[in-house]
């Protein structure tokens, strides 16, 4: 009886199996679809602007220290009355993530007081050298305000 | 003479590439059948729908270094992949795929050989296969390989008697060991029907007999690091390869000729019959290989000898009765 009863499970798993080979694959083909992502899933890192166009960044580090993988590098300086980059005392001079050893965590835009840091959605960050992964301040400052998706206006 | 040396010659070569080919496209065929079982895409890349794929594969083969581990028994190494693919391509000297064709006003069989002891040369070079896969396992100087290779043996032999055992009910039913007679004695009913055990049985040992899951134990992936043909790469690991695929047709068109009646069935169309009937024994088994885990070594011989063994000798006497009386 029991024998029967583990033949017959066989003969289910087989058609199981056989019904899932009509079902439409999950997969997809990458470069020609894509996914779209969830509106929080966290991708490349942006340094956000206000709408007046000053950075967010007041370069206070936090998101350097809160790193668990060491990824960021902030190089602080004072802002002069002359030459305001932030609306705090001092901006990021240079601010560097290294896209390889970055993991996402998104613990830096947890940290961030200003909300200057924050993930965007795009994950397909490819090079053929390591160089070009350590993206500079450039790089990820936002061109204009909103750029990254990120209100402006918003305060935090 | 000259003709006839010359004919098997052609149907010989033609038979090998056919055989290659065909072996090729299994792979091909297996990846995307697996891939739409398991909701994956499976291999589309390389030209239309995938199609290239087998071709790129057998470049990348055929490129590699050819690597020989230090501490190999060398003529041995090297002698196993031949003995595995020879015995794999030997059984289609004697199945017969179609009846006989005119061409060009020679009458041509679609058989290579038709040896009156058919069943029995099956037989003999189906277990001598497991010479491959023991050699090389015994030659690649590393344990995985030598488990596997005893593994291989263990279950060769082990599941060569039922798998004998329910071939001698067929021979008993058709009175007869020549394959082609057999074929013509299931022109008014296939022996699947008269011997549904046998072929039950068959179909199970033919799993055994040419590695594949859920009996793939020699070449346990995940406990032997893919067992007897571990240290064999290239086009020796291709050989391998393309031996175990053309054993698979192997077992399909003996089960196909033993018990689905060859080449017959409705209409004037013998060899696709024949191919429809492997194709769907192809199938089957790549269905099986998406469907069933391992099993355990002590599961595997104790099924074989505590279980079909003694169901496939009970199966040889009733049928010898029932002839008989």
């Amino acid at each position: 009886m029991k024998t029967i009863k583990q033949v017959f499970a066989y003969l289910k798993g087989l058609w199981i199996v056989l019904k899932y080979s009509f079902k439409r694959p999950i997969t997809i083909r990458y470069p020609e679809e894509k996914r779209i992502l969830p509106q929080r899933s966290r991708g490349r890192h942006y340094l956000t602007k206000w709408e007046d166009g000053a950075e967010r960044c007041v370069g206070c580090e936090l998101c350097a220290i809160v790193c668990p993988s060491q990824a960021i590098y902030v190089k602080p300086a004072e802002n002069t009355p002359e030459e305001m980059h932030s609306h705090g005392e001092r901006y990021a001079a240079d601010f560097q993530i290294n896209m390889l050893r970055c993991i996402f965590c998104g613990y830096c835009e947890e940290a961030c007081p200003t909300g200057a840091i924050v993930l965007g959605n795009d994950f397909n960050l490819v090079s053929d050298n390591r160089q070009s992964l350590i993206y500079t301040k450039d790089m990820l400052t936002e061109k204009t305000p909103g750029d990254s998706g990120r209100d402006p206006k918003r305060e935090i | 003479m000259l003709a006839d040396i010359i004919e098997v010659l052609i149907k010989g070569i033609v038979l090998v590439l056919i055989l290659m080919g065909a072996a090729a496209y299994m792979t091909f065929a297996e990846r995307v059948i697996m891939a739409r079982m398991q909701l994956r895409l499976g291999p589309n890349r390389v030209g239309p729908l995938g199609l290239l794929q087998p071709i790129a594969d057998g470049i990348k083969l055929l490129t590699k270094e050819s690597f020989q581990p230090a501490g190999v028994d060398i003529f041995t190494y090297w002698l196993a992949p031949c003995i595995s693919l020879f015995t794999a391509l030997f059984a289609f000297v004697l199945i017969p795929i179609g009846g006989t064709v005119e061409l060009w006003g020679r009458p041509i069989r679609l058989q290579i050989a038709n040896v009156d002891s058919g069943i029995v040369f099956l037989l003999a070079f189906s277990s001598l296969a497991v010479y491959g896969v023991v050699l090389s396992g015994w030659a690649s100087n590393n344990r995985y390989s030598l488990l596997g290779g005893l593994r291989g043996t263990a279950q060769l032999i082990s599941y060569e008697i039922p798998m004998g055992l329910s071939l001698l009910t067929i021979a008993l039913a058709a009175g007869t060991l020549n394959l082609e007679k057999i074929v013509d004695a299931q022109k008014a009913s296939w022996f699947v029907w008269s011997n549904p055990v046998s072929f039950i049985i068959y179909v199970i040992t033919a799993f055994a007999e040419t590695n594949r899951a859920p009996f793939d134990l020699p070449e346990a992936e995940q406990e032997l690091t893919a067992g007897y043909h571990t240290e064999y790469g290239g086009m020796k690991f291709a050989m391998f390869f393309i031996a175990e695929y053309v054993n698979i047709l192997a077992v399909s068109a003996i089960a196909t000729t033993l018990f689905l009646g060859g080449w017959h069935g409705p209409g004037n169309i013998p060899v696709v019959w024949f191919l429809l009937k492997i194709a769907l024994f192809v199938f089957f088994f790549i269905w099986v290989r998406a469907t069933l885990a391992r099993f355990r070594y002590d599961q595997l011989m104790s099924f074989g000898w505590k279980v079909l063994t003694p169901i496939a000798t009970l199966n040889l006497i009733l049928t010898a009765y029932f002839i008989l009386v």
